[in-house]
């Protein structure tokens, strides 16, 4: 719909609107029209010296224009009309010292009151500047289905007084958690399918989220998870089917994808930070250097265990005890964990009996894992390793 | 704007022996100014019910719906937004009295 240039100024764009006009979908419609106007004017007259505040006093006087005119609104230009004789008369200099409330924005989408799907939709259609099609295409649901969920979203926000602001302290980790949540959701949607690129979209907003939040160690760490995990992307496949890291062409890796991860590894490390993001994207770090530090790792999975108490990390320390103690001792660990409805628990089984010769039953781990997988790469990955192993001896 | 705090009480905390007099935290938040009214419900067996039915109006006994928790009052608080009025519910909670409270926007 809007193309990049129009996409990186949608949210800043939208989020001052919102705070200007106290209403998201009053803020929407303003922003449409003056994006459909830029998309006019612009290539005829020539781009304005500040693109953005053009597109904010734009819109904004298309918004009181509207306001003016929808009388069933009447009640709210009075309130407007306050608050707007508070701004002085648009000029561009003053609109373009607006601050950057897009922060403010983040936090109202990913409000815990709303439901985690509507909090992702509405964060992706606000900052990331998605298309109503373009998320309902990202999520495979119908566009009405779409539409309704975010038309619902936004009026719960406006409604229940969902505030458009940072939260104060003592509630900002938990709300930080939700929108480091809402991102790391939408990277890995990303990493499915090749629909919309919602990868691209994860990184970009959480290059805004760490720009906005410079010093905080959880928001760095999560755009280094997304940055070194994406920097593989090329090599995750081969001829259709999924390529283990070991496998993978190291020269198709993203090197400054992966030196830009490690730089903010670091800086959230010399902020003190020990949140979950920190541990994974120092894990990350770690299985994108040669020679693999496993002690370290496992070091890492451990603590990130002790947070999280998720019996999907201790299947991640198997994997590194494997190195480090042989698959014996992984085997050991994963018999132990109750996640028998979890796919990559069978093929890591399945792995680690073959590692030990155990082929039968390596056999019928692979079948469990290929039971719980859908049609795509990883399932002709599995499929290819379980033909490779010895045919069944005859009884 | 305003915002009903809808207080769940413990299905065991329902017999009639239970506590009558109030709890000093919870009079302490009722206190506020920002606090406009408050109701407490005697437990639900002390309930009539009033239902429609093939176009007449029925009365029963109690509630029908069978659940561990039930509504055992509600507050009206003014406050400017959602995380105004969930602070008032987070402080009510921290009191270990009730088993969850929903807080609602009301019509203006």
């Amino acid at each position: 719909m809007l193309d990049d240039v129009f996409r990186d100024q949608w949210g800043r764009v939208l989020a001052t609107l919102v705070g200007i006009l106290g209403d998201i979908e009053l803020a929407e419609d303003a922003a449409q029209e003056a994006f459909t106007l830029a998309a006019e004017r612009w290539p005829r007259d020539g781009e304005p010296d500040n693109p953005t505040a053009w597109l904010i006093a734009t819109a904004r006087n298309r918004a009181i224009d509207r306001i003016r005119r929808d009388r069933t609104l009447a009640r709210k230009t009075e309130q407007l009309g306050r608050e707007l004789r508070d701004l002085p008369e648009e000029t561009m200099d003053e609109t373009a010292a607006l601050p950057d409330e897009r922060l403010e924005l983040i936090f109202t989408c990913c409000h815990p009151a709303l439901a985690p799907e509507a909090q992702v939709a509405l964060t992706l259609r606000t900052l990331g500047g998605l298309s109503t099609e373009e998320v309902a295409a990202a999520f495979l649901v119908p566009f009405e289905t779409m539409s309704k969920r975010l038309g619902r979203a936004k009026r719960k926000v406006r409604e229940a007084g969902i505030p458009f602001a940072v939260p104060p302290a003592h509630l900002l980790p938990e709300r930080l958690d939700a929108v480091l949540a809402v991102l790391y959701l939408v990277f890995n949607q990303g990493w499915g399918a090749g629909r919309v690129d919602l990868a691209a979209e994860a990184i970009r907003l959480g290059r805004v989220l760490a720009a906005l939040m410079p010093d905080e160690p959880e928001a760095l760490a999560l755009l280094a998870l997304m940055l070194i995990n994406d920097s593989r992307r090329e090599a995750r496949h081969r001829g259709g089917a999924l390529v283990l890291l070991d496998e993978q062409d190291r020269s198709a890796w993203d090197r400054e994808q992966i030196a830009e991860g490690r730089g903010l590894v670091e800086r959230a490390t010399a902020l003190g930070g020990t949140g979950p993001y920190v541990l994974q994207a120092a894990i990350a770090e770690l299985h994108v250097t040669e020679p693999r530090d496993w002690r370290q790792i496992e070091l890492l999975y451990r603590q990130l265990g002790r947070l999280t108490g998720s019996p999907v990390v201790e299947m991640n320390r198997a994997v590194a005890i494997a190195e480090l103690e042989g698959p014996d001792a992984a085997l050991a660990i994963l018999d132990g964990l109750e996640l028998d409805g979890y796919r990559y628990l069978h093929s890591t089984r399945a792995d680690m009996l073959r590692r030990l010769g155990r082929d039968e039953e390596a056999r019928s781990a692979y079948g469990r894992a290929l039971e719980l997988t859908d049609e795509g790469p990883e399932r002709r990955f599995l499929l290819m390793r379980r033909a490779e192993l010895p045919p069944p001896a005859n009884r | 704007m305003k915002y009903a705090l809808l207080a769940y009480s413990r299905g065991e905390e329902s017999g009639e022996s239970g506590p009558r007099s109030m709890h000093p935290g919870i009079a302490a938040v009722l206190e506020r100014p920002n606090v406009t009214g408050y109701l407490r419900l005697e437990p639900p067996q002390s309930a009539g019910t009033v239902r429609s039915k093939n176009g007449t109006t029925l009365t029963t006994d109690g509630p029908f719906v069978e659940s561990k928790e039930f509504l055992g009052g509600f507050i009206l608080v003014e406050a400017e937004s959602l995380d105004q009025a969930l602070a008032v519910a987070a402080e009510l909670q921290d009191l270990d009295l009730t088993a969850a409270i929903e807080v609602r926007p009301a019509f203006e």
